[in-house]
Parts: C-alpha cells; structure tokens; sequence
C-alpha cells in the first residue's frame, strides 16, 4: 500500500496483485468524480492522478457541495466517486442517500471512496454505513490513490489503516450481545486480515503471512464491509458517539 | 451622617467600581461590598447602617437604594486580597467564617433586623392611624426583599454555574415573596377603608393582570427565547474564538517555519506533521480528556500517541498509529509502553527511509498488543554484536522482566517488526 510494496509489485504474480499495481495497465480506464469542497486539494488530486495515460483515471466532474455532487454524478455516471466526508450541505452522508439509486445500478454501479482528513471515528463509520466502498487519508499518496480507486472499481473494499483501526475498535465492544448473529460478528479470520490492515501490511503480504491468496484476503474485506454496512447493531453508532475505557 | 455614607459614591476612584459583595453577605451583600470598597470591616459598615436604620429608617431606605442601584459582583472584602490568605486580619477570619455558612449567618442578620425593628417602633411615636400601617408595610418589605435576594441568587448561580436543581425552591421564593406583598397592599386597601370595595378592587386588579398578560405574554415569551438563544451563539462564538486563536496562532507560526526552512524537507514535513498533529488534538480529541497537554498519560492509547509524538519529532519520520480499544496504564503496561518507544526509536533511526513507521496497538480483554514496523532494510538479531546491548535490554529484556513477551521479525517483502505483548496487572474492569 505504500511505496516499498510498489516497487515489489512488478516482481509479485501482477494477476493477484491488483491492476494498478503497476501504474495502471493498458487499456485500463476508470472515470472518476470529485467532490471536495477544497478548490485547493481538489486542483492537488487532478494533478495526481488525472495524467490519463499514465494513471489510467479520467477525472469527469467536480463539485464542491452536495447538490453539486448529486448534479455532477448523475450526469456523469462515473464508475468511481472520490468523496469528502465533510460537504456544505449535509456531508458526504447526504450525498450517498440521495445516490443510493445509482449505487444499486446493476449495469454500471457508482461507486464511493470517502477521502478525509477527519479523524473522528464517526464520521467514517457514518459514510462507510452509507454505502462507501472504502475509506482513505488525504496524506495517501498519488499512487496510492490510484490503485485504491481501481480497486473500489473493480467492487472490492478500501480498507485504511486507520479505518481498520475504527472497524475493530466497534466490533471489540460486545458488551450487548448482537442482534444477528451472522452480521454481529467478525470472524477470527477476518480480525486477523483487519489487525494486519491496522499494522500497515498490503494485501500481499497479509496473503504472504496468513499462508491465503491475495483473493481470499479481498473476500475477506468485502466480507466485513457488508457486515459493516448491513449490521443492525444500534451499538455501533453508540459506540461512535460515546468511546469509554475498557 | 448621611452624608459621609454617600461620600464614597460621590468620589469614584476609576480604578476601583462599587460592587455588591456576592459571598458571605447577609442580606444583599450592600455592607460587604461597601466595606470593600472602602477598606473597612465590614462590621463598621453594618453598624452604621443600623445606627442609621434608628435614624427614621434612613439606614433602610439607604441600604435599598444601594441594593437597586449597585450591581452585584465579585467585589467585596475579600476580593481585595485573594492570593494571600495569610495577610487578613482577625476580623476577617470571623469574615471567612461567615463566609463559609450564609445561612447561619442569615438567620443572625434577620433576628437582628426584627430586634432592631422592635427598638425603632418602640422608639417612634406613631399615631394609631400610621401604626396600623406598620404590619403591611414589614409584608411588604419582607415580600421585596424575598424576591430581590432571589434575582441576586440567580444571578449568582449563573456565574457558579448551579442553579438547575434548586428550581422548585426559586419558585416557592418568587411566590412567597409576591404573596407577602399582596398581602401587605391589600392590608394599606383593607385600612384606608375601602374593605368594602376590596372584592371589586381585587377583580379589576385580576382583570387588569391578565389583559397585560395576554398581550404582553407572547412579546415576553420571544424576548426570553431571544435572549436564551443569543446566550447561546454568544457561547458558541467563544469557544470558536478559542479555538480559533490557539490555532491561528501556532499555524502561522508553524507557516512561518515552513517559508523559513524551504530548503529543508525533512524539517519542512516535520514542522507539518507536528502541526497536524497538534491540531487534530484540538479538534477530535473527545471531551473531557483535556484538550489541554496534561502532565503524564494515563491511558494506554495516551502513552502511544504521546511516544510516537515525541519520536516523530525528534528523528523527523512520519509515525502513523492506530489504535483499538483503550486501557489505564499500570506499572507492566508503562514498561511496554518504554519497550515500543525504543522500537519505534530504532524503526526511526534505522528503517525511516523506507516511508513511514506504523505503530498499532490493540487491548483485548487483558492482553496488550503492540506492533511497530518499518519498511527499511531489516535486519537480523544474531548478525548484532553482543556487546551491542539496545534491542536486546531495552525491548527484549524488558519485556521478559516484566513478564511479557517480545519478538523481532523480518516482514516478508522487507523491513522490520516488533511485537510486544503483556498481561495487564490483576485487577481488570
């Protein structure tokens, strides 16, 4: 996920690895929407990652609030939407409810990857239960970037460090026993892959060191995004607003 | 003598404003604060009062206009030396004294009162006609002063910031005090004579009130939202204020920084990061954790923040942390947290070229886990000389003194890490 992982991925198997493991492949292209209120960042992200032929990301649209946002990305329909978690006008929260429709689209889904410099647990939570497919700092690099938006693209989670942190912080507090059984739990493999998340490994090597393909480590994610996105656990929002001691 | 009590109020000094005593007052705290103001005992000055409450109940009348017209405020006998306790007086430790318990004090002010209300009827030769009048009045007097101690003690209470729970008891004061005054006015009525119109006086009265109630009710109902709500931007804009001055202030110094040291990256990323940092405390650390630099951690995910801090400062590599689950600190958990600070120590010094080093904690039931990496060259435990004694005291052996455990591994696809792992002492939550 950082720079040393780039570098070995060209050696790595590229299939596993991810497509843009390399720069973005030939014939990759991935349409992109940004949505930040910062003219600033937002002309920082298009200098990035919008050099088409090399990043293989076109970036369609701009806006710089939710109504904005909502405008752009319907008439666009990007497959990626880069999305800032604080917006005049309601957040990034009230811009995936009212994308929701486009986000159930079969045909081409819009996809969301929230883009932060918050640090508060809730507010990421609150976009990743709205439907985000992932969630990264504003301190990620551009390569970084764009290999996570190829991977929302492809509908797989971007999971940060930090969100993994958030993740497993929620789920450890199981003082109230869970409402679905099924939803309410991680199971002992998906902890491992989050906890390797957490301490900053890349996928491969969570696959290196867990003795699993790199696929079965994106199963996993995706696993725990949809309990994080479906559970019915009340506590969870609780859990956002009120941190205690152990 | 009237004169020399007016004195004060006729020469200001500017420096020094007249304000009611808010502590230790019997009454409405007119005397304290003027002994304050004054630097006299307070004691002198409530005698004076009452020598001039003889005098045809001068001293009353004074003592109420002092009462409407001064402000109460933190003014007063004391305020004069708050720092240095030692320097009072004798006088003024009987001052503290009463200070301590008002209502003891209270209760002495109002016997005297009634005492001295005794003497001076006693001494004043009323006709019968005046001397019915007396009874309403002291209602009257009685009702007044009830309700404008009351606004005092509201006041009051909004400073300490109190009042909610003594609701009910502000309420039986208000109505107590308006009842007394009721009382005491339809007492004057009932003697000037008009007892027989009393009925129909009390219903053009009724009538009365409650046509300005009706039209005055829903202006004074919004005055008071109005005011309740611009209270509150008013608090509001402060706490902005606040914030806003802290960070203006160390942004721009840090820009500043920035413009100066253009030349050197790595300072330039330091200053930036120690600037993030810090604003990130100031902006998401939950309440009531301080938002203030406390002395010494006390909680675990405290200890690592403030050590990946202080390391990032310090070598100029970026430490990101994360951490899951929270726990007091006891004596085991601070020799880990001196163990992963030397890890993170040497993922700095020896593996920071690599980008930065990631610090992951977790506490799960009594187990703590602490993970440091780096993504440098690595290295390898048995190529280190033995006499070479900072991986293996400083983290190792520390860890196993306190009975913990802690291991060194190469990560796959390169670099270094650390992981450390201690029971918490006994008592759990």
């Amino acid at each position: 996920m950082s720079d040393p992982t780039e570098a070995n991925g060209t050696a790595g198997s590229a299939e596993a690895a991810g497509p843009a493991e390399s720069g973005g492949g030939p014939g990759r292209h991935v349409r992109v929407v940004l949505v930040d209120d910062h003219r600033m960042f937002r002309t920082g992200v298009q200098a990035e990652i919008g050099q088409t032929e090399q990043t293989g990301v076109e970036v369609v649209g701009e806006a710089a609030d939710v109504d904005q946002a909502v405008t752009v990305i319907t008439a666009t329909r990007p497959e990626v939407v880069l999305l800032d978690v604080h917006l005049p006008g309601g957040g990034g929260v009230e811009v995936l409810r009212r994308c929701a429709p486009l986000m159930g689209d079969t045909e081409q889904p819009v996809r969301f990857l929230a883009l932060s410099v918050s640090d508060a647990a809730e507010d990421v939570i609150g976009v990743i239960r709205g439907g985000a497919r992932g969630y990264v700092t504003k301190t990620i690099t551009g390569t970084d970037l764009v290999n996570s938006v190829f991977r929302v693209q492809e509908g797989d989670a971007v999971f940060s460090p930090r969100l993994a942190g958030f993740v497993l912080d929620a789920f450890a507090s199981t003082d109230a026993p869970p409402v679905d059984e099924d939803l309410d739990r991680l199971t002992q493999r998906e902890r491992e892959v989050l906890r390797l998340i957490a301490r900053g490994y890349a996928y491969k090597e969570i696959a290196k060191q867990l003795y699993i393909s790199v696929k079965t480590v994106e199963s996993h994610v995706s696993a725990v995004l949809r309990k994080l996105q479906l559970s019915n656990r009340h506590e969870l929002t609780r859990w956002a607003t009120a941190r205690r001691l152990v | 003598m009237s004169e020399a009590a007016a004195a004060p109020l006729a020469e200001p000094r500017p420096p020094r404003k007249l304000y009611r005593s808010s502590d230790g007052r019997w009454l409405g705290g007119v005397a304290r604060g003027l002994a304050g103001h004054l630097g006299l005992p307070v004691i002198w000055v409530r005698l004076v009062f009452v020598g001039l409450f003889m005098a045809d109940g001068l001293g009353a009348l004074l003592y109420a206009a002092f009462w409407f017209f001064v402000p109460l405020g933190v003014g007063g006998v004391e305020a004069q030396k708050p720092p240095s306790p030692l320097t009072e007086t004798s006088s003024d430790g009987r001052r503290r004294l009463v200070a301590r318990r008002p209502d003891k004090g209270q209760i002495v002010a109002l016997l005297l009162m009634v005492v001295v209300a005794m003497v001076f009827v006693g001494n004043v030769n009323l006709s019968g006609g005046a001397r019915a009048y007396l009874w309403p009045t002291v209602f009257v007097g009685a009702g007044v002063a009830l309700v404008w101690r009351q606004a005092d003690n509201a006041r009051r209470a909004r400073w300490a910031e109190v009042g909610r729970r003594r609701r009910t008891v502000t309420l039986l004061r208000s109505v107590g005090g308006v009842l007394l005054v009721t009382a005491g006015v339809s007492g004057i009525f009932v003697l000037q004579g008009s007892a027989a119109h009393l009925g129909s006086v009390l219903q053009a009265a009724l009538a009365v009130l409650v046509g300005i109630t009706l039209l005055a009710g829903p202006y004074l109902v919004r005055m008071t939202q109005d005011l309740s709500e611009e209270r509150l931007m008013r608090i509001r804009a402060q706490e902005r204020a606040e914030v806003a001055a802290h960070v203006h202030d160390s942004v721009l110094h840090t820009l500043t920084l920035i413009q100066r040291n253009a030349e050197n990256a790595n300072e330039v990323r330091r200053l930036a990061r120690a600037q993030e940092r810090d604003l990130r405390t100031w902006l998401y650390k939950p309440e009531g954790t301080g938002k203030d630099e406390a002395d010494e951690p006390t909680t675990l995910a405290d200890a690592v923040r403030r050590n990946a801090a202080e390391v990032e400062d310090k070598h100029g590599v970026p430490i990101e942390v994360v951490v899951v689950g929270d726990c007091p600190l006891d004596e085991r958990i601070s020799a880990q947290m001196q163990a992963a600070r030397e890890a993170m120590v040497n993922a700095a010094k020896y593996g920071g070229e690599g980008g930065a080093v990631q610090v992951f904690a977790e506490v799960e039931g009594k187990t703590v886990f602490v993970s440091v990496r780096d993504r440098g060259p690595g290295f390898d435990l048995g190529s280190i000389p033995a006499d070479r004694m900072g991986v293996r005291e400083s983290i190792i052996g520390r860890m196993e003194r306190n009975g913990g455990t802690a291991r060194l591994r190469a990560v796959p696809d390169g670099g270094t890490e650390v992981e450390l792992e201690m029971e918490r002492a006994e008592k759990t939550s």
